[in-house]
């Protein structure tokens, strides 16, 4: 049976980790590629670097940080922030990228993700969507959550799988940052609607959300901060899931 | 000839980074083949996972690389086939009806049953037969078609998604498999570099 999958995420600007760096200072601005081998040995079953950069500079950066964690690191690697074309995807697919997300641009352009489908494949095609609550659902926001599109989360979930999205990394916008656990609500709605893969994002602080997170229907959690802060560890959340009857890797 | 090598075929779809850099990581020289001539002349030759069924087969067709390749399997030559890779050995595929695949291994690659995600994204079990070129372990897959029975003449390792279905299949030095070896932890690099001894020691002169 497949196993849940831990997700430990980097935000990555300039070359270095930038989140998690806030509060305790554990890993003050780290280096991308060490951090991508510890979280590998620690057990974690794929990789997420999201580029924060918002410069041209920025963005030549990120594909020079996934050629370094690359080199050392030997599970998936999935790149997302600022991919906006089929030659974007292309160029972070050809410094190391397994998969390559796409959020905003893909709303304003459906049409990416089936282009970055049919080049490349549906496996690297994942789709990057970040909701916000709303009155009966949730809608699509987009631009880092500045701008609400009125778009209902659900139906493009849809669409995007039907144009050939492999994976879809849901963010809730609403607990992204707050701690208070994953919108287990928007898993169910979501791992209901579409026959791919969900990744659960946004407000996860505990193994215990994990765990909430992969029994609502995600197929696999990302997080980034209670791995970042050194307060557990990706073999200890395993450990957990295992002993409340989740299959995981060990 | 004193550094083993390996071949890596360029299908011109699939994307290599990860794939060379594996080989990098064990220190192992990898170079990229298109020519048929050097994919029948290097000692072990790697076909990695291409995209689609119907795009892998066009490509091999038209670059004469099926002829090629269907030799050193026949023979039992040390030859590695990844995801698809290991599809296109077979006889046909769900995925592109009507092209017929290199019919090495009997048997038509068929889509996962719907009552489970797909794409078969993530880390799934390899069970493998004792004696074998294999250790059972956990291997990351991408895919939404398989092999569902193991094919007579190969010895195989098996997994389960919806089914069982094959995850590796070897014959000779020839070995192939659903699951990304490149992509697999330790458990994938150990497997590779043992390809790598195994096809020294059986395809040495």
């Amino acid at each position: 049976m497949i196993a849940a999958r831990i997700l430990p995420c980097l935000d990555v600007k300039d070359g270095r980790v930038v989140k998690g760096v806030r509060f305790q200072g554990l890993y003050d601005a780290g280096d991308p590629a060490e951090r991508a081998a510890a979280y590998e040995a620690q057990g974690a079953d794929e990789l997420v670097i999201l580029d924060v950069s918002a410069t041209t500079e920025g963005r030549k950066t990120a594909a020079e940080t996934v050629r370094r964690v690359r080199e050392v690191l030997s599970i998936p690697l999935t790149v997302g922030g600022g991919v906006r074309s089929v030659e974007d995807a292309g160029r972070l697919l050809d410094a190391g990228a397994d998969k390559v997300a796409v959020n905003t641009a893909a709303v304003q352009d459906p049409a990416v993700i089936s282009a970055i489908a049919q080049r490349f494949g549906r496996q690297c095609a994942i789709l990057a969507l970040d909701a916000a609550a709303r009155e009966g659902g949730w809608e699509v926001v987009v631009s880092s959550g500045r701008q609400r599109t009125g778009r209902d989360a659900i139906a493009w979930a849809r669409e995007a799988v039907a144009r050939g999205a492999g994976e879809i990394v849901l963010t809730s916008w609403d607990r992204d940052g707050t701690r208070l656990g994953y919108d287990l609500d928007l898993l169910r709605a979501a791992s209901s609607a579409v026959p791919v893969p969900i990744v659960a994002s946004g407000g996860a602080d505990s193994a215990e959300h994990l765990l909430q997170g992969l029994r609502a229907g995600a197929d696999a959690v990302l997080a980034a901060s209670i791995f970042h802060y050194g307060e557990t560890t990706v073999g200890e959340v395993k450990a957990y899931l295992a002993a409340h009857g989740i299959e995981v890797r060990r | 000839m004193s550094t083993p090598d390996v071949a890596v075929v360029e299908t011109g779809v699939a994307n290599l980074a990860s794939v060379l850099a594996a080989w990098r990581r064990l220190g192992i020289a990898a170079r990229r083949v298109l020519d048929p001539d050097e994919v029948r002349r290097a000692d072990r030759v790697e076909l990695p996972g291409v995209g689609a069924f119907g795009a892998a087969m066009d490509r091999l067709r038209s670059t004469g690389l099926d002829e090629a390749l269907a030799g050193r399997v026949r023979e039992g030559r040390p030859t590695l086939a990844i995801c698809v890779g290991l599809q296109v050995l077979c006889d046909a595929s769900e995925e592109s009806p009507g092209i017929a695949g290199l019919g090495l291994v009997p048997g038509t690659v068929r889509r996962f049953p719907d009552r489970v995600r797909v794409p078969q994204f993530g880390w799934n079990r390899v069970e493998a037969p004792p004696g074998g070129p294999l250790e059972s372990g956990w291997a990351y897959y991408a895919n939404s078609y398989r092999l569902a029975d193991p094919p007579p003449g190969w010895g195989a390792a098996i997994t389960d998604h919806g089914g069982p279905f094959v995850a590796a299949l070897w014959r000779g030095d020839v070995l192939a498999c659903q699951f990304h070896p490149e992509l697999s932890g330790a458990w994938g690099l150990a497997m590779l570099s043992r390809w790598m001894r195994g096809g020294l020691a059986g395809g040495a002169p």
